[in-house]
C-alpha cells in the first residue's frame, strides 16, 4: 500500500440518518452522554473524549427564499502532515505508515492539550477531563488492519461515506466533483491533497460547518 | 408496495410525498441515490423541509391535509396537456368504461348520499352494462359519461390557482412538480411514489393514495420497473402482520372476516366478485379455494364437508360492527371492555388522543403488557398525576424475546418474506411471542375441556405447532401457512402425495383436499424447502429482482400487475427495463401476473389487472365509502372556515365521536395553528425500544416542536425555549425548534402556520424526555380504514 487509505465524505449523498455517529460509538464502545435538546437535531453538541464523530446540521435560506439543510459528518481528517503532531516528542501521537491513520496513544496525557488542539486546523482533539488523555477518530484502526471498513463507512446506507486506497479515493473524488459541478457550480472537495478524510460539498464549505475547511 | 425496495433504483422520477423516507426509512435512500446516480429526479412535497427534501432535486411545500387538492391538480394538468399514456390508459384502465346515467357529483357530494347515515348508497356509481352483462366501453374516450370524461370534468375545478389557494403551495412550485412528474407518462420513463403515514393518517387517507394511483395509471406507471404505488411500511414486519390478518375485518390472505348474517359457507361466498367478460381473469373467483383451505388449516380433520369445514366455528361480525382501533378504545373508555392484551405495542403513546386511551386503560379489569421493556401502557397506573390506589386494573407484565432472540419470517414493505435465525437466547424468563401464544392457548384448551359455552372452535382446532419439547416451532407454522395436500391426488397433470406441501396457490382446492393458512404465502415453503431462507444473489434481468433471495408474495412475483408493463403483443413498453416479455409462446422475466398469453391473442389473451373483477386498473373506483373519485375535503380540524372546493366542509362519511374526551375545534382562535406528527430516525415508533439506548437518546433526547421563524416571533418564542403545545384534547411540553424549514402558508388569503412534533417520547424514560404528541391528536378516522387523522389537527403554542 503505497499511499495508505482515505475516506470520502460526500455530503451530497448524506441524509443525516446518523448511522455513522451511532456506529462509531458502538464499535469504539463510547458511552452515550447526557444531552438536552437545545433547539437543534445536532446532538451531542460537540466532539468529546466520548464522541469521535458528530453529524453537523446547518440550515438557512437560499436566494430564492427556499430552505437549505446541509449535513456534515464531522471527524478527524487524518491529515497527511498532522498539525496535532507538532509538539510530539515520544510517540504520544503516531502516524501509521501503512494506513496513514493518525493515532492518539495513552501517552497523550502528557501532552499540552491546548497546544495540540491549536495545532489541529479542524479543532478535533478532545481531552478526558479526569485522565487528561486525548482522543479522536482512529480511522477504526482495529478494523482497517483486519480487512474491514471503518464502522461509520459500514453503516452508511447511501454511499456518502466510502473507504479505500487513497489513490482510488482521490480519483473517485475528482470524478464525483466533476459530476456535481454540472448541477452545483460551487461543488468542490475540501483540501483533498492535505487530508485523508475528504469532504465533498456542493456549496460554500462555511455554510456546512464553521471548521469544514479549517480554522 | 406494488414494487419493492431495490426497484426504486429503476425510476426516472421519484415523488416522496406523505413520507420523510430519509429519516424514517433510511436504507431506502440507498436505492433513491442509485436512481439519482442514473439521472433520475427526486421530488419532495411536504409541509416541512425534511431530510428527504434536503436531497431532492425539487421541493414544494403544502399544508397538511391538502394532498388531494395537490394531486387533483396534477390529474387536471396531465389530462389538459395530453401527458397521459394513451395506449395504456385505453387498453389497461377503466377510462373507457361508461358509468350509469344516474351517477352525479355536485358541490362536494356524489349521488346517493344519505345525510342521516353519513353514508352513500353506491347503486348509481355502477358501470353501464349491456344485456349480456358486459360493461359498455368507448375506446375513443369521448363519451361524456365515460370514466375519462367524468374524471376530466371532476378535476376541471382543480386549477393551479384554486389548488394553490387550498394547499398554500405557490403556483410555480405546483406547476414545476406537475411538469417534472408527468414527464414519466411515456413508454421509456418510469415514475414512482414513496408514501407513508403522511398520506394514510387523514380522514381522506385512502383517497389520498387513490389519487396517486390514478396518476400512476394515467402515466402508465403501474406494473413497470421503477414505477408503482409504494407504501413504506412503518415497521419491519407490518406487511407480514397485515398479510396474516392483524386487522379485524380480515382473515389471513385478505379474505373477509365473515358476518353474522352469513350463516353458511354459501352465504359467505355469495359476495365473491363475478364477471361476464371471458377476458377478465377475476382472480377473486378462486376465493372458495382459499377460504376452504384456510378452514382446513384451522380445524384439520375436524372440518368436514358436512360441517362446512368448520365455517360455523369462525367468529362473525355483527352487521355494521367495526372493531378498529379508535372504536376499540372508545369502547374501552366507555367501560365496555374488560381485558386487554397489549402485545408488542404501546397504545398509551401510539394511540390517537392518548389521554383518552390512558383513561380507557383504567376502566379495564386486567391488562397484559407483552413487551421487551416497561412502557407507558404497562405503567399507566403510576403515571405522573395518577393515584395507583384509585386504579382497579390488574396489570401483568410478560417479558418477551426480541427479534434476534427467536426464529421466523419477516415480511418487508416489498412483500419479501425473509427467514431469520435466532442469535441468542432471550434473557431471564422472557419468551418468544410464539411460545406465549402456545402456552396461552394450551391453558384455554385445558379450561374448555372442563366445560364452556362453545368449546368446539377451541377444542377442535388443529393444534400441532410445537416441537418435541413443547416449544413453538416456526417451521411447522410456516409449513401450515404454505399448505398441504391432504390426500394423494392429481392436480394439473401432476401427482401429489398426502402430506406434500402445495407448490403454489393455483393448486389449492375448494373441496377440503388441501389446507393453506394463507393463500398468498402458498409457495413460500414447499417440498423443495424453505423458500424464505434462500440467499442467492443472482439477478439475470439486471433489474434488481433478485428472485432467488428469500421469497416474495404472491408466487415470488416481485412487481405486481407486471402484465401492464408490456403492450398488447406482450412486448415491453420499455425494452431497456424489460420486466416480462412474451417470447416463443411463453413469458420470460419476472413471474407474470397469470400465465395467459398477451391481449393480442383474441381467444386466450387476458386483461392485466387480474385482481379487479373487470380486469382493468381503476381510474374510477366505485367501491370506497367516500366516492369513486377522490375529492378534497378539509381535515376535521382545520384552519380555514370554508372548504374552498365545495360547500361540503369535511369528508361527509367520517364517523364523528361525540364522547366527553372527543372535543374537536376548528377555526377556533384558541387553537390557531395546524399541528402534525412524525417520527425521527433515532427512535422506533413510540420509542419503547430506543428510549433505553443511551447513544440514541444522546442524539434525540427530548420532545420538541418545530416551528417557523415567523410563528416564533409571533409568540415571542426563541430557539430552545420551553413551550407548551395544546389541543382541545391535551397538552405536551416541548423544546422549541425554530427553523427555516417550516414556513407559513398563504391559504385562501390568510396566513396559516403549521408546527410538527414527534410521537416517540413518553414519561417512563428517559428522564426529562417529555411525552407523546398523540396527547394532542383527535379520535377521528378515515371512513374506509378508521386510521386516525394524526397528521392534521389544530393546536396552540405558548411559552411554558
Amino acid at each position: 500500500m503505497a499511499d495508505g487509505y482515505s475516506i470520502i465524505m460526500d455530503t451530497s449523498k448524506c441524509t443525516a440518518c446518523r448511522g455513522c455517529q451511532i456506529a462509531c460509538k458502538q464499535w469504539n464502545q463510547l458511552p452515550g452522554t447526557e444531552t438536552k435538546n437545545t433547539g437543534t437535531h445536532e446532538n451531542p453538541p460537540d466532539l468529546s473524549f466520548s464522541t469521535y464523530k458528530v453529524v453537523r446540521f446547518s440550515e438557512g435560506k437560499n436566494g430564492d427564499g427556499k430552505p437549505f439543510w446541509y449535513f456534515f459528518s464531522e471527524q478527524c481528517r487524518h491529515c497527511m502532515s498532522p498539525g496535532c503532531m507538532a509538539a510530539v516528542e515520544k510517540e504520544e501521537i503516531v502516524q501509521d505508515d501503512n494506513t496513514g491513520a493518525v493515532l492518539f496513544t495513552p501517552k497523550t496525557k502528557t501532552l499540552d492539550f491546548k497546544a495540540t488542539l491549536e495545532g489541529c486546523p479542524y479543532n478535533v482533539p478532545r481531552q478526558d477531563p479526569k485522565t487528561k488523555e486525548l482522543a479522536k477518530c482512529t480511522m477504526c484502526f482495529d478494523r482497517i488492519t483486519n480487512e474491514k471498513v471503518p464502522a461509520c463507512v459500514k453503516s452508511c446506507p447511501t454511499g456518502a461515506l466510502v473507504f479505500g486506497d487513497r489513490d482510488k479515493m482521490l480519483e473517485a473524488t475528482k470524478k464525483r466533483v466533476d459530476e456535481l459541478k454540472k448541477s452545483y457550480p460551487k461543488a468542490a472537495a475540501i483540501n483533498p491533497d492535505d487530508v485523508r478524510v475528504i469532504y465533498i460539498v456542493t456549496d460554500d464549505p462555511k455554510k456546512y460547518f464553521k471548521y469544514a475547511e479549517g480554522k | 408496495m406494488t414494487n419493492h425496495w431495490v426497484d426504486l433504483r429503476n425510476s426516472d422520477c421519484i415523488l416522496v410525498m406523505g413520507s420523510n423516507a430519509a429519516a424514517n426509512h433510511p436504507i431506502s435512500m440507498k436505492w433513491v441515490q442509485k436512481a439519482k446516480d442514473n439521472g433520475g429526479k427526486l421530488i419532495s412535497v411536504d409541509p416541512r423541509f425534511t431530510q428527504t427534501s434536503a436531497k431532492a432535486d425539487f421541493y414544494a411545500p403544502l399544508r397538511s391535509g391538502t394532498d388531494i387538492a395537490f394531486l387533483g391538480g396534477m390529474i387536471k394538468y396531465i389530462a389538459d396537456n395530453n401527458k397521459f399514456f394513451k395506449e395504456y390508459v385505453v387498453d389497461y384502465t377503466n377510462a373507457s368504461f361508461v358509468v350509469d346515467e344516474k351517477f352525479d357529483f355536485s358541490d362536494g357530494l356524489f349521488s346517493g348520499y344519505d345525510k342521516e347515515k353519513r353514508a352513500y348508497d353506491k347503486a348509481t356509481w355502477a358501470f353501464k352494462k349491456d344485456d349480456k352483462g358486459m360493461i359498455e366501453r368507448d375506446e375513443t374516450l369521448q363519451n361524456p359519461k365515460c370514466v375519462f370524461q367524468l374524471m376530466k370534468k371532476h378535476y376541471s375545478r382543480y386549477t393551479p390557482e384554486k389548488v394553490s389557494e387550498i394547499t398554500g403551495t405557490p403556483v410555480p412550485d405546483l406547476l414545476k412538480v406537475y411538469e417534472m412528474y408527468s414527464e414519466t407518462g411515456t413508454k421509456d420513463k418510469a415514475g414512482t411514489i414513496m408514501y407513508a403515514m403522511g398520506w394514510t393518517q387523514h380522514t381522506v387517507g385512502v383517497q389520498n393514495i387513490r389519487t396517486m394511483s390514478m396518476i400512476q395509471l394515467l402515466l402508465g406507471n403501474i406494473g413497470i420497473a421503477g414505477g408503482g404505488v409504494n407504501a413504506l411500511r412503518g415497521e419491519s414486519n407490518v406487511q407480514g402482520s397485515t398479510d396474516q390478518a392483524i386487522l379485524f375485518h380480515l382473515l389471513p390472505g385478505y379474505l373477509r372476516a365473515p358476518m353474522a348474517a352469513q350463516q353458511t359457507l354459501k352465504d359467505y361466498h355469495a359476495p365473491v366478485p363475478k364477471t361476464s367478460d371471458p377476458r377478465s381473469v377475476n382472480w377473486w373467483s378462486n376465493y372458495p379455494k382459499y377460504s376452504v383451505s384456510l378452514l382446513k388449516a384451522f380445524w384439520g380433520d375436524a372440518g368436514t364437508p358436512e360441517n362446512e369445514f368448520g365455517f360455523g366455528w369462525l367468529p362473525k361480525l355483527d352487521a355494521g360492527q367495526n372493531c378498529s382501533w379508535l372504536n376499540l378504545f372508545d369502547e374501552m373508555y366507555n367501560g365496555k371492555i374488560k381485558g386487554f392484551f397489549a402485545w408488542g405495542q404501546n397504545p398509551a403513546c401510539s394511540g390517537a388522543n392518548s389521554n383518552k386511551v390512558r383513561q380507557g386503560l383504567a376502566k379495564l379489569d386486567w391488562l397484559v403488557n407483552v413487551n421487551i421493556f416497561d412502557n407507558e401502557t404497562g405503567s399507566f397506573w403510576k403515571a405522573p398525576g395518577v393515584d395507583p390506589k384509585k386504579i382497579k386494573t390488574e396489570v401483568f407484565m410478560l417479558p418477551c424475546a426480541s427479534s434476534v432472540e427467536k426464529e421466523g419470517s419477516i415480511t418487508n414493505s416489498g412483500r419479501l418474506a425473509q427467514w431469520r435465525y435466532k442469535a441468542s437466547d432471550p434473557p431471564g424468563q422472557a419468551k418468544p411471542d410464539g411460545d406465549i401464544a402456545v402456552e396461552l392457548m394450551n391453558k384455554l384448551r385445558e379450561l374448555y375441556k372442563k366445560g364452556g359455552k362453545f368449546p368446539d372452535p377451541i377444542l377442535k382446532l388443529k393444534w400441532d405447532y410445537t416441537d418435541e419439547k413443547g416449544h413453538f416451532d416456526p417451521h411447522r407454522v410456516a409449513k401450515q401457512i404454505n399448505g398441504y395436500f391432504l390426500k394423494d391426488m392429481e392436480v394439473g397433470g401432476k401427482q401429489f402425495k398426502k402430506g406434500d406441501l402445495v407448490p403454489a396457490f393455483p393448486m389449492l382446492q375448494a373441496d377440503g383436499s388441501t389446507s393453506c393458512g394463507n393463500w398468498v404465502y402458498c409457495a413460500s415453503y414447499t417440498n423443495e424447502g424453505n423458500m424464505m431462507a434462500r440467499r442467492d444473489k443472482d439477478d439475470p434481468t439486471g433489474l434488481g429482482l433478485y428472485s432467488k433471495w428469500a421469497w416474495c408474495w404472491p408466487v415470488n412475483r416481485l412487481i405486481l400487475y407486471n402484465r401492464a408493463s408490456v403492450d398488447r403483443n406482450g412486448q415491453p413498453w420499455n425494452p431497456k427495463r424489460a420486466l416480462i416479455q412474451w417470447k416463443d409462446g411463453k413469458w420470460v422475466g419476472d413471474i407474470p401476473d397469470g400465465p395467459a398469453p398477451p391481449l393480442s391473442d383474441e381467444k386466450a389473451g387476458k386483461y392485466p389487472f387480474i385482481m379487479t373483477a373487470e380486469g382493468f386498473g381503476r381510474l374510477y373506483g366505485p367501491g370506497l365509502a367516500d366516492g369513486p373519485f377522490p375529492e378534497h375535503y378539509e381535515p376535521l380540524e382545520c384552519p380555514i372556515p370554508n372548504n374552498l372546493m365545495s360547500s361540503q366542509y369535511n369528508n361527509p362519511t367520517i364517523k364523528i365521536f361525540k364522547g366527553e374526551m372527543d372535543k374537536h375545534l376548528t377555526c377556533d382562535p384558541r387553537f390557531p395553528f395546524v399541528g402534525t406528527t412524525y417520527r425521527v430516525t433515532e427512535h422506533w415508533q413510540t420509542g419503547c425500544m430506543t428510549r433505553w439506548q443511551p447513544r440514541l437518546v444522546e442524539a434525540e433526547p427530548q420532545m420538541f416542536v418545530e416551528m417557523s421563524e415567523e410563528l416564533a416571533e409571533l409568540r415571542g418564542i426563541k430557539n430552545g425555549d420551553k413551550v407548551k403545545v395544546s389541543s382541545p384534547r391535551g397538552e405536551v411540553g416541548c423544546v422549541a425548534m425554530v427553523t427555516t424549514r417550516f414556513r407559513p402558508f398563504q391559504v385562501g388569503g390568510v396566513t396559516v402556520h403549521q408546527v410538527g412534533m414527534p410521537w416517540c417520547f413518553g414519561w417512563v424514560a428517559p428522564k426529562d424526555g417529555g411525552d407523546s404528541a398523540n396527547l394532542l391528536t383527535p379520535t377521528v378516522g378515515d371512513p374506509n380504514t378508521m386510521i386516525p387523522e394524526s397528521k392534521a389537527f389544530m393546536v396552540n403554542v405558548t411559552k411554558a
